[in-house]
């Protein structure tokens, strides 16, 4: 952040409605406050959804259901855990969540950065379409379901049916992977994946080594049908 | 049942195991895959051609055609929204993707459809710039895949259509084969180019009607609450649905029976799963009036729209609009006799053409292929598409006029009677010349 | 479809409070369930040697000291009824099971809602928000309740048809998700002898587990073993003398989200419903996993 003089508009949501916060966060597209300060979330939903700017957003608690859902531009961090669909569709920006996220974080997002320095439940990145998601702590079952583009990173571990029906996007999991989804497996660690996962972790702000994860990612079997692998679906 | 007589006396056909059994049977032992193809349900099965209307004599009075009015605008979306959406005519385009069409065929159909001041639908594919720029109502469906979704085109939607289902497959996602997967399909789905897309048949980040009302509220914070949000869902257990849609917070509810087509999808699931809509609507409109929002949360049903006759039964029945795919696509082309010697090279002819989703259509409309695209102009096809809306809103108008009504959302159950049993029971008027509903028992609704 | 909440008192002082915080828990789940709420409450035990009836009559006015009556003549002792909206709760003589056939013996116009030691459950039509005032629910003081919100998916809208379910003593249920073979399973049950009285979905996993139970499962193994027999999707909550317990199916499509303070542990479809705990702000919160029971029960917290 800039150390320039920076006025924070704040804005407490036991007094102020969603629908007047978010009316507010997307007029600032047409030049309004910059920089907030959310208080009070406890819980609610859709919080910052369909933000167009990009806006710099501290929010003071838990927040419920798609926080920043669809998010453009604007970078978020959440002092709290999120409720399901963190993020979900977002296009770009970066989100920071500093406890966990609940499940479908990220899902179906196509660009930006996606923070989880807690843990993600089920569905983490499910059906992700180009947006990046780390993860320090675990991620829960069916994570990277039908991952279409971009890259999960996982610090810790990660559960059953990991990357099932995987089209392209990339998968780094450090710990262990309960199971891994029908058509998803273990792929070579070559330098671009190396450099990748070392630049997303240092986006991130996370201390770890790249060499330390192993990448999981589509064997392709599922691409066109086979009779043969009539099995998998 | 085939469409053929036996060739000479002694051969004889099994109801059961005919020709197209047979030839499915053994084209299943050499493939090891169920059928996939487009269409809807191509059974018989009880439709609004069972049902006549009741048209006036000397207790109803007709109205003249032309100097007498008879109104055919309704507005959907009246419940929340700031901007409803107000239609010229109660016939819609249904949800049909850029990726099962032609680009050059989804802009023929918005094309038309602005024409008549009506509304189109965005598909499985998102949103592509001929729709956007040539259709003056674009109702934007959120699926369960997401392919293309993004705020930009929420914002420029005149509506939100969630889609839980369609009639053609209800519990099933949508599907887009390997040669369809042009260059510019797969850029907008964010897949490699040239593979099965397979789609999920659940939303990626909600499940059931008590979450549903959280994600239509999302959308609504995402659009600041200006248009309206519509929930499709296929023709199942529709009173239960219909009631979760209103109470999830839907403004208008699209109900799609099993006739209902597909660009591509199981052969089974086409024909054996989901209700004739003949039989839901009756059941939708319960479940609405039963909550008081009968003509507040606006109700519109597809599935085998073909004829102002069935709108006008549809109307009848209580919806407020119809909406159309199948038909759509025909007046626009498809199946038409001047290709019937391309239609005999893939195997088919004309009028039985349904293998949509090879994407080999000699008329360019359900291809991504650029040449046979190319056949396809897609100004003349929007004519042909308003022509067509036009030539049924006048029918419609006719029979409702017959009638006596001012306004075809006038026409009402009572004006109908069945030719059948079946028709009767499931559209729940009686019998044409008794009083006789099945399955009411002497009560009258 | 529908909310769901439980709150379990770690100390004395809370208990005192319970109902009033258990209220705000329901209200916060109304949007996901305006049909109908419903809630069970164990406080106030039984002497020993009797138990509790909670009883039901549609009828307006209904004169319960008629039945108390009928009670005391059969069982013995004197008990006034205690009165909440159209509910009321009875103590009686003799154990929960002879209370309970005796009332859907002799007043076929009554329904038990619930018989135990502890339990009471009410549970009727209507908005939440009215529900938690009709019932005067804030005054009341329990050691544990569970609370739920219903949008009906397939069965009616009625009070019977209202969560939570009770097929055994002390013991009920509140479900949010939807069965799919819960036909099948009602036929079998009823074959078992497990009185079930609406074709909801959720009565039928509450009588599974009270099946299960009777044949000598625990709580844990006949939530277990619901795992492989009830075919749908779930996050259920169960109430029993000494506690809850909390499962999600193992697809775990519907939410939980579930919290622990110094004073108390609860559980609810959404976090909203504990943001308005006390405390809750430094609360541990955390998502129960898929498929895996969790029980919290007097002794070992």
């Amino acid at each position: 952040m800039e150390a320039a003089e920076q006025t924070i508009e704040t804005v407490d949501l036991s007094e102020t409605s969603i629908r007047e916060l978010n009316q507010r966060l997307h007029d600032a597209a047409d030049g309004g406050p910059q920089n907030w300060r959310i208080t009070h979330p406890d819980g609610l939903h859709a919080i910052g959804a369909g933000i167009n700017a990009p806006l710099d957003i501290d929010i003071d608690g838990h927040v419920g259901y798609y926080c920043v859902g669809m998010n453009k531009e604007a970078n978020v961090r959440i002092h709290g855990s999120a409720g399901v669909g963190l993020a979900e569709n977002i296009m770009s920006g970066t989100i920071v969540v500093d406890g966990d996220a609940s499940q479908s974080a990220g899902a179906t997002g196509r660009g930006g950065l996606v923070v989880v320095r807690g843990n993600a439940a089920a569905r983490c990145g499910i059906s992700m379409k180009g947006v990046n998601i780390v993860v320090e702590g675990n991620v829960g079952h069916l994570s990277g379901f039908m991952a279409q583009k971009g890259a999960l990173v996982v610090c810790g571990d990660a559960g059953e049916a990991l990357g099932d029906s995987i089209y392209e996007t990339h998968i780094y999991v450090r710990g262990s992977v309960a199971e891994l989804g029908a058509d998803c497996i273990e792929k070579e660690l070559k330098d671009f994946h190396t450099a990748e996962l070392a630049g997303l972790l240092a986006e991130a702000g996370v201390d770890a080594d790249p060499s330390d994860f192993k990448r999981y990612g589509s064997a392709r079997k599922l691409y066109n049908f086979n009779i043969d692998n009539a099995d998998a679906y | 049942m085939t469409n053929e007589p036996a060739s000479s006396a002694g051969m004889r056909e099994s109801a059961l195991f005919d020709r197209n059994v047979i030839h499915e049977i053994q084209r299943k032992a050499r493939e090891g895959i169920y059928d996939i193809r487009g269409f809807g349900a191509k059974r018989k099965v009880p439709h609004f051609d069972d049902l006549l209307l009741l048209g006036a004599s000397v207790s109803r009075y007709p109205l003249e055609g032309y100097r007498e009015r008879c109104n055919t605008a309704v507005t959907l979306g009246t419940r929340y929204a700031k901007n409803p959406i107000e239609l010229d005519i109660p016939i819609t385009i249904a949800g049909m993707s850029f990726g099962a069409l032609s680009a050059q065929a989804k802009e023929a159909l918005g094309r038309g459809a602005s024409v008549v001041g009506t509304s189109t639908t965005t598909g499985d594919g998102g949103m592509t710039e001929e729709e956007r720029g040539h259709s003056e109502k674009l109702v934007y469906q959120l699926l369960p895949s997401r392919y293309g979704m993004n705020p930009d085109d929420l914002r420029r939607a005149d509506a939100i259509e969630v889609v839980i289902g369609q009639g053609a497959k209800p519990g099933g996602g949508g599907m887009l084969l390997g040669q369809k997967i042009s260059d510019r399909v797969a850029e907008m789905r964010d897949l490699p180019k040239g593979i099965d897309q397979r789609s999920s048949c659940r939303h990626p980040d909600w499940t059931g009607p008590d979450d549903l009302e959280i994600k239509i509220g999302e959308l609504r914070e995402i659009t600041d609450w200006r248009i309206p949000i519509y929930v499709k869902i296929a023709a199942s257990r529709p009173y239960f649905d219909v009631a979760l849609a209103v109470k999830s917070g839907a403004d208008v509810v699209v109900l799609d029976g099993m006739e209902g087509g597909t660009a591509a999808t199981q052969d089974v699931f086409i024909e054996h799963v989901g209700i004739p809509i003949l039989s839901a609507i009756p059941e939708a409109v319960d479940a609405l009036k039963d909550l008081g929002m009968h003509r507040k949360v606006q109700l519109i049903v597809s599935g085998g729209i073909r004829t102002g006759a069935d709108v006008a039964k549809a109307l009848a029945l209580g919806a407020d609009a119809v909406s159309i795919g199948v038909a759509a696509m025909i007046a626009l082309g498809d199946n038409a006799p001047e290709y019937q010697e391309e239609y005999e090279k893939l195997g088919s002819g004309a009028g039985y053409y349904d293998d949509w989703h090879e994407g080999r259509d000699p008329a360019g409309i359900s291809t991504q292929d650029e040449e046979l695209g190319k056949r396809f102009n897609a100004e003349l096809g929007g004519r042909r598409l308003a022509n067509y809306l036009r030539a049924m809103v006048l029918e419609t108008q006719t029979l409702a006029r017959a009638c006596g009504k001012s306004d075809v959302r006038n026409l009402e159950p009572e004006d109908l009677v069945a030719l059948t049993i079946e028709a009767a029971a499931m559209a729940r008027v009686p019998l044409a010349g008794t009083k006789w509903i099945p399955g009411l028992d002497g009560k009258t609704e | 479809m529908c909310g769901i909440a439980g709150l379990f008192s770690k100390s004395s002082d809370f208990e005192q409070r319970l109902g009033d915080h258990l209220s705000d828990m329901l209200i916060q789940m109304a949007d996901r369930g305006p049909d109908s709420a419903g809630v069970a409450f164990y406080r106030n035990p039984a002497p020993v040697g009797a138990s509790k009836v909670t009883l039901f009559s549609p009828e307006q006015g209904y004169d319960w000291e008629i039945v108390a009556g009928e009670l005391s003549a059969a069982f013995g002792g004197i008990h006034a009824p205690e009165v909440r909206a159209s509910h009321a709760v009875i103590v009686v003589e003799t154990d929960a099971d002879d209370a309970g056939r005796w009332v859907i013996d002799n007043h076929p116009d009554l329904r038990v809602m619930s018989a135990g030691q502890t339990i009471e459950i009410y549970k009727e039509k209507g908005d939440p928000r009215e529900f938690v005032e009709r019932f005067g629910l804030r005054e009341l003081s329990a050691t544990h309740a569970l609370g739920h919100t219903r949008m009906a998916t397939e069965s009616i809208v009625t009070t019977e048809h209202s969560h939570p379910f009770s097929t055994g003593l002390d013991l009920c249920l509140v479900h949010n998700g939807s069965l799919c073979n819960h036909n099948r399973l009602r036929e079998q049950l009823r074959r078992e002898g497990i009185t079930i009285q609406t074709d909801n979905d959720s009565e039928v996993a509450a009588a599974y587990l009270t099946w299960k139970m009777r044949e000598g499962a625990s709580l844990t193994e006949a939530l277990e073993s619901g795992l492989d027999d009830l075919d749908g999707f779930f996050t259920f909550a169960v109430g029993t003398a000494d506690g809850f317990a909390v499962l999600r199916d193992p697809i775990a499509c519907k939410p939980a989200v579930m919290s622990e303070s110094d004073d108390w542990v609860a559980m609810a479809s959404e976090y909203r419903a504990i943001a308005v705990l006390p405390g809750a702000a430094d609360a541990r919160v955390w998502e129960p996993d898929p498929g895996q029971v969790y029980i919290w029960e007097k002794e070992k917290v």
